[in-house]
């Protein structure tokens, strides 16, 4: 199988930095309107919770980093599949600038999901809980392919060997998706993703939807960033660079 | 075969067989990957004996006995099917209360009863302004009398 000609032509280093380039500030002003709006709607317009008054309004947080903590990790695993089968080397540059943002977000998911669950649940952690444990295990394979990434001093070396690693734990996806289903836990069910009607009402969620559009487009915005740096340090010896240094631009 | 086939095929077996393995390994400890067991499960004798497990159900309705002057209460615990009556001594979650749900940490003693160490509190899936809760209430649809 071959990739189709238009990614060849976007995965060239020099094209790729000139377009991100572009894409990003439009990215990261809107997400942070959006993150703003957001905020503002799930902190002060959304009515307090039945059952939980106020503490709810965490969601607001935890929920987007929780989604983009996943769905940055399955982007560092496709950039690293991609990787290695097609050779592509701004493949691996957008694994490798995706991991910190998505482990930034696990943890955050985390820290949130810790303050909710004391005043909620009356623990911070529970331990045996799949939700829980499996959302760990996703922040020790971030960790660990940074650290493998870092430890090796062959640049090629280091994309693959932590490219595996990013691939393989990709079965840990699903199990975070479903944990809540398939085993009984402390965490509860999904409320958006799932087949009957959303459980929460218009009004408190639309914050929820508008932080969600926010965290993937300032993730995205801050990934391309460190991908444009990821590439620019990768291209070094390379003329272009020289040129785009030398310009300033 | 080119290099390019080969390391998709490798790499899409090895997926495979990773997938295969874990799909194994999870159906072979399910037991043990209970976070927690029902009362059901426990009066059947699902749950291992001499071990510490949880219990997860709803308060009961009118179950709660606090005994004056210290932490101590007692509560029955439901499924809607069996109930287990829940000892414990210390502070209760926010939302602990009749009628919601709740996992209990401990063993069951000689005399069936559950003496937990710790009880955390389960909120649901559905999120509602008072108000709303309020009416659901009225048509005889609490948001919260199930479990699942």
């Amino acid at each position: 199988m071959r990739l189709p000609n238009w990614l060849h032509k976007l995965a060239s280093p020099p094209h790729f930095y000139r377009i991100a380039g572009r894409i990003e500030p439009w990215m990261l002003w809107s997400g942070l309107a959006a993150i703003a709006v957001g905020a503002f709607g799930g902190l002060l317009l959304a009515p307090p919770d039945y059952q939980q008054g106020d503490a709810y309004r965490i969601i607001y947080f935890h929920v987007p980093a929780a989604y983009l903590a996943m769905q940055l990790y399955a982007l560092m695993a496709i950039g690293s599949a991609i990787g290695l089968v097609w050779r592509m080397k701004l493949a691996y540059a957008i694994s490798a600038a995706a991991a910190p943002v998505g482990l930034a977000f696990t943890g955050l998911a985390l820290a949130t999901g810790m303050l909710w669950g004391k005043p909620m649940w009356g623990a911070y952690w529970s331990w045996g809980d799949a939700r829980l444990t499996s959302v760990l295990v996703m922040f020790f394979l971030y960790l660990g392919y940074m650290l493998l990434h870092a430890s090796l001093e062959e640049r090629s070396t280091a994309d693959r060997a932590a490219g595996i690693l990013a691939v393989v734990g990709v079965v840990n996806l699903p199990i975070i998706k479903f944990s809540v289903e398939w085993w009984s836990s402390l965490h509860q069910g999904p409320t958006i993703s799932r087949l009957a009607a959303p459980a929460i009402t218009w009004d408190m969620l639309w914050p929820l939807l508008v932080m969600i559009v926010g965290a993937v487009l300032f993730s995205l915005a801050v990934t391309l960033t460190r991908a444009r740096a990821e590439v620019l340090l990768r291209e070094r010896g390379a003329r272009w660079v020289r040129d785009v240094v030398a310009v300033g631009a | 075969m080119t290099p390019r086939r080969r390391r998709m095929v490798a790499m899409t077996g090895g997926l495979v067989c990773l997938v295969a393995a874990t799909a194994l390994v999870m159906t072979a400890f399910e037991q043990n990957m209970l976070y927690f067991y029902t009362p059901t499960q426990i009066a059947a004798g699902e749950a291992p004996e001499g071990r510490r497990l949880r219990v997860g159900g709803l308060v009961e309705q009118g179950s709660v006995r606090r005994t004056p002057g210290s932490l101590e209460v007692r509560f029955d615990v439901t499924d809607l099917d069996r109930t287990i009556t829940v000892a414990y001594a210390g502070v209760l979650p926010d939302l602990f209360r009749e009628g919601q749900g709740v996992v209990a940490h401990g063993w069951v003693s000689a005399d069936g009863m559950f003496e937990a160490d710790e009880v955390l509190a389960r909120h649901d899936e559905n999120y509602m302004p008072p108000e709303v809760a309020e009416m659901l209430e009225e048509r005889g649809h609490p948001p919260d009398a199930s479990l699942r």
